[in-house]
C-alpha cells in the first residue's frame, strides 16, 4: 500500500466511489431489471402463488368439514334443521339446507331485479344518454359501488325495512297473496328484503360492466344498422345487445358472484332464523350470515366443524356456477357473429 | 452483484430479526423481575371473553394501570363461547364468560377455576307503536314469556298477556327477537325460561348458542337485536340491562317467584342475588340466581365470571411475572377498590358472601405449587 493511498481521506474515498462504484453499481440494478430470466422468475413464481392459494384453501375448508360430513354424511347437504344444542340427551343436527335455499333464493331475487335494471342503465349510459348525464350518471353508479357493505345494511335497517313493510309488502299481498310465497306477514325483516338490497348492491357492478361491453361494440356495427335504414332503438335491439351477450352473460354471473357471498347487509336484512319459510316475507339466513353469526362463538367442535362445511359448499356452488357461465359463454360465442368475450 | 443483494437481505434479517426478539421477550425477563409490585419491569396480561362485562372490566384495567403503572392489562371483548374457548386452548391469561363452564367443560380444561366478578341481568324490552301508552311498562309472567318465544302466544291481545296488563295491548303480532351469535346473554334468558317452564327443558338446552324452537327473527349483538325491535312494531327482544339503561329502551316488568312485578334496576338485580346466592363449595362457585325470591328481587339475573387457571404454571401462555400481577388484579377487582367502580358504570356491585367466597377462591391461586396471594 502506497503512501499516497494510506493518506486518502474518507470523503475523497466515497467521492471515488460515487465516480466508479456507483455507477457499476446502478448498472447492475439496471441489467438486474432488465434481465429476461429473474424477471420471468418473478413472474412464475407469482402466478405460482394463485394455485397456492387454492390448495391452501381447499385443503383447510375441506380439512375443517370433514368431521360434519362423517357425522351428517349427505343428510348435511339434504338436512332441514340448524340445531346446535339439542335437549339433554339428543343429539345435535345440523343441516345446510336452510342456509342453501336462503343463499339461493335471495340471489334469484338480486338478479331478477339487477339484471333489466342493469341492461337498461347500462343502455343508457352507452347510447341514449347526453354527453354530459353521461359521465355524471356514471360517476355516481361507481360511487355506488364503492359504498361497503355494512353502510348498505344500516341504510336497509333504517330506510328500505320500514318501506317494505309499509309498502312494498302491502302491496304485493293484495295482489298476489293467493301465492304462498306472498302469505303471511311481514315485518320487513326477510328473504324479499334482503334479496332486494342485494340487488342494490349488485347493481353498479352489472350495470358498468354492461356499458362497457355495449360501449365496446365497433362503430361499422351500429354504421350498418343504421345505413339499412333502422331506428336508434332497432340499432341497439338488432346489432348492440346480440353482439354484446357475453359480455352481458359474464356481467350477470359476476353480479350473481357477488350477491351469494354478500354477508354483512345481508345478515342485518335477513332476519337469521335457520328454518326454511314457505313465504318471501318470512326470516331466513343464507350461508355466509351463519358463518358470520356463529364462527365467532361455536359451542363444539361438530357446530364449527358444520360451519366449515358450510363454507366447503359455497365455494362448491360458486365453483359450479363458474363452471356453467364459461360453458354458456362458449355456446354464446360459437354461435355465430364474433361478439366479445 | 449479487453478493451485494444477499448482503442487504442478510443485514435487514437480522436487524429485524433482533428486534422483534428484543420487542417479544422484554416482559418474560424473570430473572430481572420476579414480582409484579416491585416495578421493576413492564407486564402485559392478555385477557378475553364476554361483551357484557367488557366496559367494566376495561375499567379496571385502565385504573390499575394508573395505580401500578408497569402493569397492563388488555381485554378483547370477543364473546363469552370465544372467551371460554380461548382460555381452554391457553391462548389468554384470562377468559370471561357470562354462562357458568358445564361440568363437560370443566372436564374438557383441567385446573381452571371460575369465579363471578360482577352481576347482570336480562332486560326484555319491545316495539308497541303509539297509541299505547309509552311511559307504561308492560307486565310479563316467566311463563307468558316462555308462550312468547316457544311460539303459543302470538299475539299481543292474547288474554293470556293481557290479564297481567291494564293497558289494553295492541291487537298485533308479536316478532320475538333473539341473539344471532353465541351470547351469555342468551344464556341467561333461556336458563331463566328452563327455570320457570319445564317446556323448555324438553325441547331446547341451556347455552349460549342460537338454537331456539319457534321461528323469529334475530340480530347479532344487544345493538342487532335492539335495533330489530325498534324496526319491527310489535317486536319484542332481551337484551343486556347495561345496554337497556344506557339507551333508555322500554322496559318490560317481568314477575318474580314471590309474584311481585319487577322492572330491572341495579337495586332489583343486587336483590336477587343477594336472596338467591348459596355457596356450597368453595372450589365450585356456579350461581343460578334466575327466578330468585324477594319480594323486589328481579327474575332474569345472572353472575358473569373470569376463568383462570389455578396453577397458573399450566397456562403456558403465563410468565410467572405476569400470573404474580394476574393474581394481584383479580384480588383487587374483587376488592372493595374493584368493585366499588361497578355502580358507577351501571353494573351491580357483589354481594358480600361471594367477595369472601372470591377471595377464598383466589387464595388458591399458585405457581409451581406455591401459594401466589398471602394477604
Amino acid at each position: 500500500m502506497s503512501p499516497e493511498q494510506e493518506a486518502e481521506s474518507l470523503p475523497d474515498r466515497f467521492a471515488a466511489w460515487v465516480e466508479h462504484g456507483a455507477d457499476q453499481t446502478l448498472g447492475g440494478i439496471k441489467s438486474w431489471v432488465h434481465h429476461p430470466e429473474i424477471l420471468q422468475l418473478f413472474v412464475f413464481l407469482t402466478a405460482l402463488s394463485i394455485p397456492i392459494t387454492w390448495i391452501l384453501i381447499v385443503d383447510r375448508v375441506a380439512l375443517g368439514s370433514l368431521l360434519a360430513f362423517a357425522t351428517f354424511g349427505p343428510e348435511f347437504i339434504t338436512g332441514s334443521n340448524w340445531i346446535v344444542s339439542p335437549p339433554i340427551g339428543q343429539l345435535p343436527s345440523l343441516g345446510a339446507l336452510p342456509a342453501i335455499y336462503g343463499s339461493v333464493v335471495t340471489t334469484m331475487i338480486a338478479l331478477l331485479i339487477a339484471v333489466p335494471v342493469s341492461l337498461g342503465v347500462g343502455l343508457f349510459q352507452s347510447e341514449l344518454a347526453p354527453r354530459q348525464l353521461r359521465s355524471s350518471s356514471i360517476f355516481l353508479i361507481e360511487m355506488l359501488a364503492a359504498v361497503p357493505s355494512v353502510v348498505y345494511g344500516l341504510w336497509a335497517i333504517v330506510i328500505l325495512v320500514p318501506f317494505m313493510r309499509t309498502s312494498v309488502d302491502p302491496a304485493l299481498q293484495s295482489t298476489l297473496g293467493f301465492l304462498p310465497i306472498f302469505s303471511g306477514s311481514a315485518s320487513g325483516f326477510g328473504i324479499l328484503t334482503a334479496g332486494v338490497i342485494l340487488a342494490i348492491m349488485v347493481i353498479p357492478y352489472a350495470s358498468s360492466i354492461m356499458r362497457e361491453v355495449f360501449a365496446a361494440v365497433p362503430r361499422t356495427q351500429r354504421e350498418a344498422m343504421i345505413a339499412l335504414g333502422a331506428t336508434e332503438w332497432e340499432t341497439v335491439r338488432k346489432s348492440v345487445i346480440p353482439f354484446a351477450r357475453v359480455g352481458v352473460v359474464a356481467a350477470i354471473m359476476l353480479a350473481l358472484g357477488r350477491a351469494i357471498g354478500e354477508t354483512m347487509a345481508v345478515t342485518m336484512t335477513i332476519g337469521n332464523s335457520a328454518k326454511i319459510p314457505i313465504s318471501l316475507f318470512g326470516f331466513g339466513s343464507t350461508i355466509p350470515s351463519i358463518i358470520a353469526n356463529e364462527f365467532v362463538g361455536t359451542e363444539t367442535a361438530l357446530h364449527l366443524s358444520a360451519l366449515f362445511a358450510l363454507g366447503l359448499i359455497l365455494f362448491t356452488i360458486t365453483f359450479l356456477m363458474n363452471i356453467i357461465a364459461r360453458l354458456l359463454i362458449r355456446q354464446l360465442s360459437f354461435k355465430g357473429r364474433g361478439g366479445l368475450a | 452483484m449479487w453478493p451485494i443483494i444477499a448482503a442487504v437481505v442478510i443485514i435487514v434479517v437480522a436487524i429485524v430479526g433482533v428486534f422483534s426478539y428484543i420487542y417479544f421477550t422484554r416482559n418474560t425477563t424473570s430473572f430481572i423481575c420476579n414480582r409484579a409490585v416491585e416495578g421493576s419491569c413492564t407486564i402485559t396480561i392478555q385477557g378475553a371473553g364476554a361483551s357484557f362485562p367488557a366496559p367494566l372490566i376495561q375499567n379496571w384495567t385502565l385504573t390499575y394501570h394508573v395505580l401500578y403503572p408497569n402493569v397492563t392489562v388488555n381485554y378483547s371483548s370477543v364473546g363469552s363461547t370465544a372467551g371460554r374457548q380461548l382460555i381452554t386452548n391457553k391462548t389468554v391469561d384470562f377468559g370471561a364468560s357470562d354462562a357458568p363452564l358445564t361440568d363437560a367443560q370443566i372436564v374438557a380444561a383441567p385446573g381452571l377455576i371460575l369465579f363471578p366478578e360482577t352481576l347482570g341481568g336480562v332486560a326484555i324490552t319491545y316495539n308497541l307503536p303509539a297509541p299505547f301508552p309509552q311511559n307504561v311498562n308492560v307486565n310479563f309472567t316467566g311463563q307468558v314469556l316462555s308462550m312468547i318465544y316457544n311460539g303459543t302466544i302470538t299475539n299481543w291481545n292474547d288474554a293470556r298477556l293481557q290479564s297481567l296488563n291494564t293497558a289494553t295491548l295492541p291487537n298485533l303480532a308479536i316478532s320475538a327477537v333473539r341473539r344471532a351469535d353465541g351470547s351469555g346473554t342468551t344464556y341467561a334468558f333461556k336458563d331463566y325460561l328452563a327455570h320457570v317452564d319445564t317446556w323448555w327443558s324438553a325441547h331446547v338446552a341451556v347455552d349460549t348458542s342460537a338454537t331456539w324452537p319457534s321461528s323469529g327473527p334475530s340480530g347479532q349483538g344487544n345493538a342487532g337485536v335492539a335495533g330489530q325491535v325498534a324496526t319491527i312494531p310489535g317486536a319484542i327482544g332481551y337484551v343486556d340491562v347495561i345496554y337497556a339503561f344506557k339507551i333508555s329502551l322500554p322496559q318490560g316488568a317481568v314477575q318474580n317467584r314471590n309474584g311481585f312485578f319487577v322492572t330491572p334496576t341495579l337495586q332489583s338485580i343486587v336483590y336477587a342475588a343477594a336472596n338467591e346466592t348459596v355457596i356450597t363449595s368453595p372450589t365450585d362457585l356456579r350461581q343460578h340466581i334466575v327466578n330468585a325470591h324477594g319480594d323486589q328481587s328481579y327474575p332474569i339475573a345472572t353472575y358473569t365470571y373470569i376463568m383462570v387457571y389455578k396453577e397458573m404454571s399450566t397456562n403456558s401462555r403465563t410468565t410467572q411475572t405476569a400470573a404474580y400481577a394476574l393474581a394481584k388484579f383479580l384480588w383487587w377487582i374483587i376488592g372493595p377498590s374493584g368493585q366499588a367502580k361497578a355502580p358507577l358504570l351501571i353494573y351491580a356491585p357483589l354481594p358480600s358472601n361471594i367477595v369472601a367466597a372470591d377471595q377464598n377462591l383466589l387464595k388458591s391461586l399458585a405457581w409451581a405449587g406455591q401459594q401466589i396471594i398471602t394477604s
